[in-house]
């Protein structure tokens, strides 16, 4: 093109510049939403929390309720289940953690129904620890729904809640 | 136009790849180095400007597609999700209806340029078919994407179109049903157009394909309709003079284009699709997206149903045979003054159709529409091939460095 380009940038550079950098700019901005519109959507979000009215659940109950498309056990625990939980030693847990830090409320256990060895749902009341019991593959956990035994390599996870009231909890 | 490589690689991966897959030689020959007649108006940057375009629709589509439902029940209240739930699906789903818009009117502006200058005259024949039939299978995408959101206008037109083939003796009812998948349009109809519309722009691509590699075999037409004679002299390297060029035409385009997304994206659509398909409801108006208009009208100017299908397809179709109804040797029409008047008349009648077809098909609108349809007709099969023995015609330069004022480094007499 010009041989001024060689020496000092003169005025033809400095437009070809702007405008790339004007083009590169717009090119981003039609880009993005092509990106963004992937991410959840409103209809999505709007499911992301539930709440859940806790006060007919009797104690000893577990009530399954859905969130994010995947099964959260609200436990109501029983004083045994609760001492039981509580006064395990840490070493025995192969992925350890204390009670307390898997609770709000100590007879309130809401833990994501979901093994975490590979996705089944374990069934409540069942198992040598009297928490739940997986059948696919035996993981086993205890009434603060953490890992005793099997194949599972973490206790199951307890997601974000808040206590709205006496009665009722949100999810997410 | 195509010589040997000028190509070299610069990097040892490029001599690396060069030496197995040539496609950046390739490239390089025909997007780079390709040589570009020098005196090319911006009527010829509306190719690069449908490939813009073609790729503009398939990418919004797409992700359109990630969030539609194609089921009667469920269609038209996906639209509407991805107007107000799924992030910036307001943006895509008007780009995406105002892009087909802009792809047409993109579209007749490049085939009337081609038809003002001769495009399709020798040795661009081929060149010029495979763009009718490109136009052909954009029609059909267009048609296929309007019935999609199962609006009212979209249940009415896809039953139109359908009934359409029942015009066909005796098969014609067994072939409509095979296309509806059932007695009317329904469900199946829907299912099936979805997955077409997702095809045909695949399909387009390839037809593209094929269309750009008959254009750089030929070489580009430019608006003095004689033929390149002395690449030096009369030509540019498409990289960077074509490829800028084709940027501004681009960024005036689009920036028409935007300006419908955002500021008036209903304006070229019909109220009543906002209206969920009704089968026992006809709307008093039905009119195709008014690309379809032209067609529209000649369709019901004719009031006998098999004739009026047959000059529907005959109208698109003859346009393929331009090469050969077109009898002047005289390339361009800037050399053709005759012919000029009767190309803007051929324009008049092309609007004036489309006009019509938005109209009612009775009294005045009617007569109108058989008066320009019987014109539309004449004007490819009458006035064409007779003006190319009859008309006067100006002298043609002797070569486009000639027209532009330059000595061509030989004196030679037009062939």
């Amino acid at each position: 093109m010009s041989n001024a380009t060689k020496a000092e940038p003169n005025r033809r550079d400095i437009l070809f510049l702007a405008t790339g950098a004007a083009a590169g700019v717009a090119a981003g901005a039609a880009v993005w939403p092509l990106i963004a519109q992937m991410n959840p959507d409103a209809s999505t979000l709007a499911l992301a929390s539930t709440e859940l009215d806790i006060s007919a659940i009797p104690e000893g109950q577990i009530v399954t309720v859905k969130w994010r498309g995947k099964p959260v056990f609200v436990r109501h625990r029983t004083k045994q289940e609760i001492e039981a939980a509580q006064n395990v030693p840490l070493v025995e847990l192969p992925d350890p953690q204390a009670d307390s830090a898997r609770v709000k409320k100590a007879e309130w256990l809401v833990v994501v129904g979901v093994c975490t060895h590979l996705g089944c749902i374990p069934t409540g009341h069942e198992g040598e620890f009297h928490g739940w019991f997986c059948p696919c593959h035996g993981s086993t956990y205890d009434t603060s729904g953490r890992i005793r035994s099997g194949p599972a390599p973490s206790n199951l996870e307890v997601p974000d809640y808040a206590f709205l009231s006496d009665t009722k909890i949100k999810i997410g | 136009m195509t010589g040997h490589s000028t190509y070299t690689p610069k990097s040892g991966f490029a001599r690396w790849l060069e030496r197995r897959l040539p496609i950046l030689g390739f490239i390089h020959e025909s997007f780079v180095a390709y040589p570009v007649p020098k005196n090319l108006n911006y009527l010829w940057t509306f190719g690069a400007i449908l490939s813009f375009m073609l790729v503009a629709q398939i990418v919004t589509g797409i992700v359109l597609a990630m969030h539609y439902t194609p089921e009667t029940t469920l269609a038209f209240d996906s639209i509407e999700h991805i107007m107000r739930d799924v992030n910036w699906g307001w943006a895509l789903r008007y780009a995406h209806a105002n892009g087909a818009s802009m792809f047409f009117l993109a579209v007749y502006i490049h085939i009337f340029r081609g038809m003002y200058y001769g495009s399709y005259k020798e040795p661009r024949e081929v060149l010029w078919i495979l763009g009718v039939v490109i136009f052909i299978l954009m029609m059909a995408t267009g048609f296929l994407g309007y019935v999609l959101p199962w609006g009212q206008m979209s249940f009415w037109a896809a039953t139109v179109i359908t009934n359409l083939f029942t015009a066909i003796p005796y098969v014609g009812n067994s072939i409509t049903t095979w296309l509806l998948g059932g007695y009317s349009v329904d469900n199946a109809t829907l299912n099936r157009f979805f997955a077409l519309h997702y095809l045909l722009p695949f399909v387009i691509v390839a037809v593209v394909g094929l269309h750009v590699w008959a254009l750089h075999v030929t070489g580009q037409n430019n608006p003095t309709g004689v033929e390149v004679k002395d690449v030096e002299k009369e030509t540019v390297p498409f990289t960077p003079y074509a490829t800028l060029k084709d940027a501004v035409g681009l960024v005036i385009f689009v920036a028409l284009f935007a300006w419908l997304t955002f500021f008036v994206p209903n304006y070229t659509g019909h109220p009543d699709n906002y209206i969920e398909a009704n089968p026992l409801v006809t709307p008093p108006h039905i009119v195709p997206e008014w690309y379809f208009l032209p067609f529209y009208a000649i369709l019901r100017a004719i009031p006998n149903k098999l004739v009026g299908v047959i000059a529907l397809f005959a109208s698109i179709f003859i346009v393929a045979a331009l090469p050969w109804l077109d009898t002047s040797k005289v390339r361009s029409g800037v050399y053709r003054p005759a012919f000029k008047k009767f190309y803007w008349v051929f324009v008049f009648v092309s609007v004036g159709l489309g006009y019509l077809g938005a109209q009612p098909a009775e009294g005045v609108y009617l007569l109108a529409a058989r008066i320009l349809m019987a014109y539309y007709f004449l004007h490819f099969l009458v006035v064409l091939p007779l003006l190319g023995k009859y008309e006067k015609t100006l002298p043609e330069p002797r070569s486009i460095a000639a027209s532009l004022g330059q000595a061509a480094t030989e004196e030679k007499p037009h062939a």
